[in-house]
C-alpha cells in the first residue's frame, strides 16, 4: 500500500492592479485553514491508525508514503505536530518514504535539469526528516514515460511507480514488476487501480454493488487476485482516509481491520516498494512512448496539459527557467518553483466542465477561466521581476 | 394539439428579448407539430398585406396565414388586437408615452383599419385599463375559437390568460420572461406584482426562463414549486454571416450593449472602464443603447476623467448591432437581474468574447463565458482586462463559445414545453 500526500500552496486573489506592485502571491489563510482541517481529518488519524496496526502486527503491515516538498513547507509552518506523527512512522521501520519532485511538478514534461534539481532537493529534505535517503521514485501524478523513466534511472533509483493503465498493458497484468524499456535497471511498480478505485472511489458510493466494502470482502478480492498474480499495488491519496471518504463512512474501521484479516486469513504479505523489489522478477520491459498518469479516464497529461490555457500558462513559465536560476535570487527561484506545481494547472482543465467533482476538490476557484486569469496575472508580475533580475545581473 | 397563445410581436416589429423568444418558440412547437393560435396586441397593422387575409371580429382583427413561404406559419394562425401595449413599460410611464403617441398612432391606425373595418379606435391610456380591455377580446376569441390549451406570454396577458381559462375551463401556462423584481429592482410597482401573482397562481403550469427567474417566482410570489418549470430560452440566428468592419482605432474595444436602465448596470461597466484605463490605455469603452440612466451615465463618465476613451452611441438598431459586435474584443454584460439575456449569445456568435454577471439566468446555459458578480467591479475589471491581454484565453473562449452558441436550439426549449403541453392535456 502506498499513500500520497500533498497539499499546494494556493494562490491569493491577484488581480491585474496588482501586478508589477505587489509580489505576494499566496492565499495563507485558506492554505493554512485546508491543511489544519486536513491534519484534523485525515494525517493525524490516520497515521495514528496506521501506527496501531504496525505495533499490533509486530511489523507485519508495511507501507510507504510520499510527501511532496509543497506539503511538508506547510506542515512545518502550520501543522509542526503532523511530521513528528510521520517521524513516529519512520522509526517502525515499517514505512518507506519514497522520492518525487519537490513541488509537486510537472518539470518531468518540461526540463530534465529542472527535474533533477527538485527531485534531488526533495531526496535532502526526505532524509533530513526521516534519517533514510529514498531508493524509490514516484512522479507528480505517477506521470511516467521511458525518457523520464530513464531519466529517473540516471539518478540512480532502484524502480518508480506509475500507473497500470489499460491501453498501455493490453493484456497484461498490472500485477507483476515490469522494468523500463531504455534502461532495465528501473524497475516498475504499477498501481492496480480496480482495487485502489474500490476505496479512494466507491467506498462510500452506496450505489455500487458492493456497497458496503467490508475489510473481508476485500481481502478475499485481494487473495483471488494474487491467486494468479504476484503483487497487488494499493495506491491511492492519503486524503482518501477520513476526508474524500469522511470518517462517518467507516473509513477508519475499513483501514484498521483490512490489515488485521489480511494478514489472519491468508499468507499474503505487506511489503515495501523497495522490498518488493528486491523479492520479485521483472517479467518484462514495458513500453510507455507517451507521457501516462493516474488521473482521469483518459490516464494521460491532458488533465494538466490538455487545452490552450494550460499550454500558454505552463510555456510562459518555463521559458524563463535559465533566467530565473542564473539571478541567483532565492526568492525568485522559489516562487518559480512553487508557481510550477500541477495543481494551478489542473484548476484550468476544462475537460471536465460539467461535472468536477474530483477537479473540483480543494479547488479554490469557481472556473477554469478564474483559474487561468489569476495565474496569469501573478505569472506577469513574476516576469516582470525576472526582467528586472536580468538587468541587475547585467549592470553587476 | 391546439394552442390559444398570448404572444407579442412578429417581424417586422421585433424590439427586444421577448418578442424574439416568442417567435423562436413558436417556431419551434410548429415544427413538433403543435397548432398556435397566436393572439397579439398590435398598434401597428402594417405587416405584410400580400401574405394575410384579415377577418372582423368587432375590434379583433384575424391574420390568417394563407401563402406564407414559412412552413411554420401553415400550423400558426395569427389573430391581432388593436392595442397600444408595449412590453417593458411600467404603468406610469405607459401613460405619458401613450399621450404623447396618442394621436399620430390612433390616426395611423384608423386609416389603415378604419374604412373597412368597424374599429372602435379607441385605446385607453391607463395601461391597466388597456390590460383589462385586452381581457374581454381575448375573452370574445376564446369562446369562438377551438383549442386545447391557453398559453400567456408575461404580465400583460395574463389577465387575457386567466379570462380565457374561467371561460373554457382549459388549462393554463404563463410564461415568466421577466418578474417586476427584474424589471424594477426592490421599487416594485406592486399592480404589476399582483397581476403577475394571480396570474401564476391562476396557471396550472408556470415556465420560467432560467432557474434565477424560478427561484425569484417560488421565494418573492410564493408559488408553488412543484408547478414552476425552467425552460431556457434559446436562440436562433439569420443565415447572414458576421459582418466585417474596418476600424477606425488601433485600440482595442469593450462594449456594453442594451438598455442603459437599472436591471442592466451600466454604473458597474463604467465603474470597471476606469479601473481597466488606469493600467491599460490601449483600450476604448464603448456603451451603446438609451434608457433613463443614459444621463446619469455620461455625467459619471465625465467625472472619472475618461470621456476620451469612454463612448456613448445611442440606440442601436438592426444592422448598427450587428457592426457593434464586428467592431468589439469584448462584450460585458453587467446586468444586476437579467432572467435570461440573449445579447451575449448573439456576440459570441460574432466571435466576441464575453463577460456575463452570475445575476443572468444565460450563466446558467453557458460555460464559455466569464462570469462575475454584476457588483464585482474588480472582477469585472480583471476579466476585462485578462480577455486584452492574454489572447490565448480569448481565443480559447471565443472558439468554444461559437461551438456553443450555435448548440443552444429552439428545437429543444419548444419540444420541452410541449411536453408540458402533453402532462396537461394527454394529448399529443
Amino acid at each position: 500500500m502506498y499513500f500520497q500526500v500533498h497539499q499546494p500552496h494556493r494562490l491569493r486573489q491577484y488581480r491585474f492592479f496588482d501586478i508589477g506592485k505587489d509580489s505576494h502571491y499566496y492565499d495563507e489563510f485558506t492554505n493554512k485553514t485546508i491543511l489544519r482541517r486536513v491534519s484534523d481529518s485525515c494525517y493525524l488519524p490516520a497515521n495514528k491508525v496506521i501506527h496501531d496496526i504496525i505495533e499490533e502486527s509486530k511489523g507485519a503491515f508495511k507501507i510507504a508514503f510520499s510527501l511532496s516538498g509543497s506539503v511538508i513547507d506547510q506542515f512545518e509552518k502550520y501543522a509542526p505536530e503532523v511530521i513528528d506523527s510521520f517521524k513516529k512512522l519512520a522509526e517502525t521501520n515499517c514505512v518507506e518514504f519514497l522520492a518525487e519532485t519537490y513541488n509537486h511538478s510537472l518539470a518531468s514534461l518540461a526540463s530534465p535539469a529542472e527535474f533533477k534539481a527538485q527531485v534531488m532537493l526533495h531526496s535532502k529534505k526526505i532524509e533530513s526528516l526521516f534519517g533514510k535517503k529514498p531508493v524509490v521514485f514516484r512522479n507528480t501524478e505517477l506521470i511516467y514515460s521511458d525518457e523520464i523513466g530513464a531519466m529517473v534511472a540516471d539518478m540512480k533509483y532502484k524502480a518508480m511507480l506509475t500507473e497500470g493503465a489499460k491501453h498501455i498493458l493490453g493484456w497484461k497484468s498490472p500485477n507483476y514488476v515490469y522494468t523500463n524499456a531504455i534502461n532495465p535497471k528501473l524497475k516498475l511498480l504499477l498501481r492496480n487501480f480496480n482495487l485502489s478505485d474500490d476505496i479512494a472511489f466507491r467506498f462510500s458510493e452506496r450505489s455500487w454493488s458492493n456497497w458496503p466494502l467490508t475489510a473481508d470482502k476485500y481481502v478475499t478480492w485481494i487473495a483471488n487476485t494474487l491467486a494468479k498474480d504476484e503483487v497487488v499495488n494499493i495506491f491511492m491519496d492519503y486524503e482518501t482516509i477520513g476526508e474524500h471518504q469522511k470518517s462517518s463512512t467507516g473509513i477508519f474501521q475499513f483501514m484498521k481491520f483490512f490489515p488485521k484479516a489480511l494478514l489472519l486469513q491468508t499468507d499474503i504479505k505487506f511489503c515495501t516498494p523497495s522490498e518488493i523489489c528486491k523479492k520479485h522478477q521483472p517479467v518484462a520491459p514495458l513500453n510507455v512512448p507517451f507521457p501516462i498518469s493516474w488521473a482521469d479516464e483518459e490516464r494521460d497529461t491532458t488533465a494538466w496539459l490538455g487545452n490552450e490555457l494550460q499550454n500558454e500558462a505552463f510555456t510562459k513559465l518555463y521559458s524563463v527557467e535559465k533566467q530565473v536560476l542564473r539571478s541567483k535570487d532565492t526568492d525568485l527561484i522559489n516562487d518559480f518553483r512553487k508557481l510550477q506545481e500541477s495543481d494551478h494547472f489542473y484548476y484550468m482543465c476544462t475537460k471536465f466542465f460539467s461535472d468536477g467533482i474530483v477537479h473540483g476538490y480543494f479547488n479554490p476557484y469557481e472556473s477554469p477561466y478564474e483559474a487561468f486569469i489569476n495565474y496569469m496575472n501573478i505569472l506577469s508580475d513574476f516576469l516582470l521581476r525576472v526582467d528586472k533580475s536580468k538587468k541587475t545581473t547585467k549592470t553587476s | 394539439m391546439k394552442v390559444l397563445m398570448f404572444g407579442w410581436e412578429f417581424p417586422p416589429h421585433i424590439s427586444g428579448g421577448l418578442g424574439t423568444a416568442c417567435y423562436g418558440l413558436t417556431k419551434g412547437l410548429a415544427k413538433h407539430g403543435v397548432e398556435i393560435l397566436f393572439v397579439m396586441p398590435s398598434p401597428y397593422g402594417d405587416e405584410d398585406q400580400s401574405a394575410v387575409k384579415i377577418i372582423n371580429a368587432s375590434d379583433v382583427v384575424i391574420n390568417e396565414s394563407v401563402k406564407n413561404s414559412e412552413s411554420f406559419l401553415q400550423k400558426v394562425q395569427f389573430l391581432r388586437v388593436g392595442s397600444n401595449m408595449v412590453p417593458y413599460v411600467d404603468p406610469v410611464r405607459f401613460t405619458t408615452l401613450v399621450e404623447s403617441q396618442r394621436v399620430s398612432q390612433i390616426e395611423g391606425y384608423k386609416m389603415y383599419a378604419g374604412e373597412r373595418y368597424q374599429f372602435s379606435g379607441k385605446y385607453e391610456t391607463n395601461l391597466m385599463e388597456e390590460v383589462a380591455r385586452y381581457a374581454i377580446v381575448a375573452g370574445e376569441i376564446a369562446l369562438k375559437y377551438d383549442f386545447d390549451l391557453i398559453h400567456a406570454h408575461d404580465w400583460l396577458t395574463y389577465l387575457a390568460g386567466i379570462t380565457a381559462k374561467r371561460l373554457t375551463g382549459k388549462p393554463l401556462v404563463v410564461h415568466m420572461h421577466a418578474t417586476e423584481f427584474d424589471r424594477s429592482g426592490n421599487n416594485i410597482n406592486t399592480q404589476v406584482y399582483d397581476l403577475e401573482k394571480m396570474g401564476m397562481k391562476e396557471a396550472d403550469i408556470v415556465i420560467a426562463v432560467s432557474n434565477l427567474t424560478r427561484s425569484i417566482v417560488i421565494s418573492k410570489y410564493g408559488i408553488n414549486p412543484e408547478k414552476v418549470v425552467t425552460v431556457h430560452n434559446a436562440v436562433e440566428f439569420d443565415k447572414s454571416g458576421n459582418v466585417e468592419v474596418d476600424r477606425g482605432v488601433p485600440e482595442k474595444v469593450v462594449t456594453f450593449l442594451g438598455r442603459i436602465t437599472y436591471q442592466k448596470g451600466p454604473e458597474y461597466f463604467i465603474e470597471a472602464a476606469a479601473k481597466v484605463l488606469k493600467r491599460y490605455p490601449n483600450v476604448r469603452f464603448v456603451m451603446a443603447g438609451n434608457g433613463d440612466l443614459l444621463t446619469r451615465a455620461i455625467r459619471r463618465v465625465a467625472k472619472l476623467g475618461i470621456a476620451t476613451k469612454f463612448h456613448f452611441t445611442g440606440f442601436l438598431k438592426g444592422s448598427d448591432v450587428n457592426r457593434m459586435y464586428a467592431y468589439s474584443d469584448v462584450y460585458v454584460m453587467p446586468s444586476v437581474s437579467e432572467p435570461f439575456g440573449i445579447s451575449p449569445l448573439e456576440a459570441m456568435r460574432a466571435n466576441v468574447p464575453v463577460i456575463i454577471s452570475k445575476q443572468s439566468g444565460v450563466a446558467e446555459v453557458l460555460t464559455h463565458a466569464l462570469k462575475v458578480d454584476f457588483w464585482d467591479i474588480d472582477a469585472m475589471a480583471d476579466a476585462i482586462h485578462a480577455l486584452l491581454i492574454y489572447p490565448a484565453l480569448s481565443n480559447f473562449v471565443v472558439k468554444n463559445g461559437f461551438e456553443e452558441v450555435n448548440a443552444l436550439k429552439w428545437d429543444n426549449a419548444a419540444a420541452k414545453v410541449k411536453e408540458i403541453y402533453t402532462k396537461l392535456t394527454g394529448k399529443l
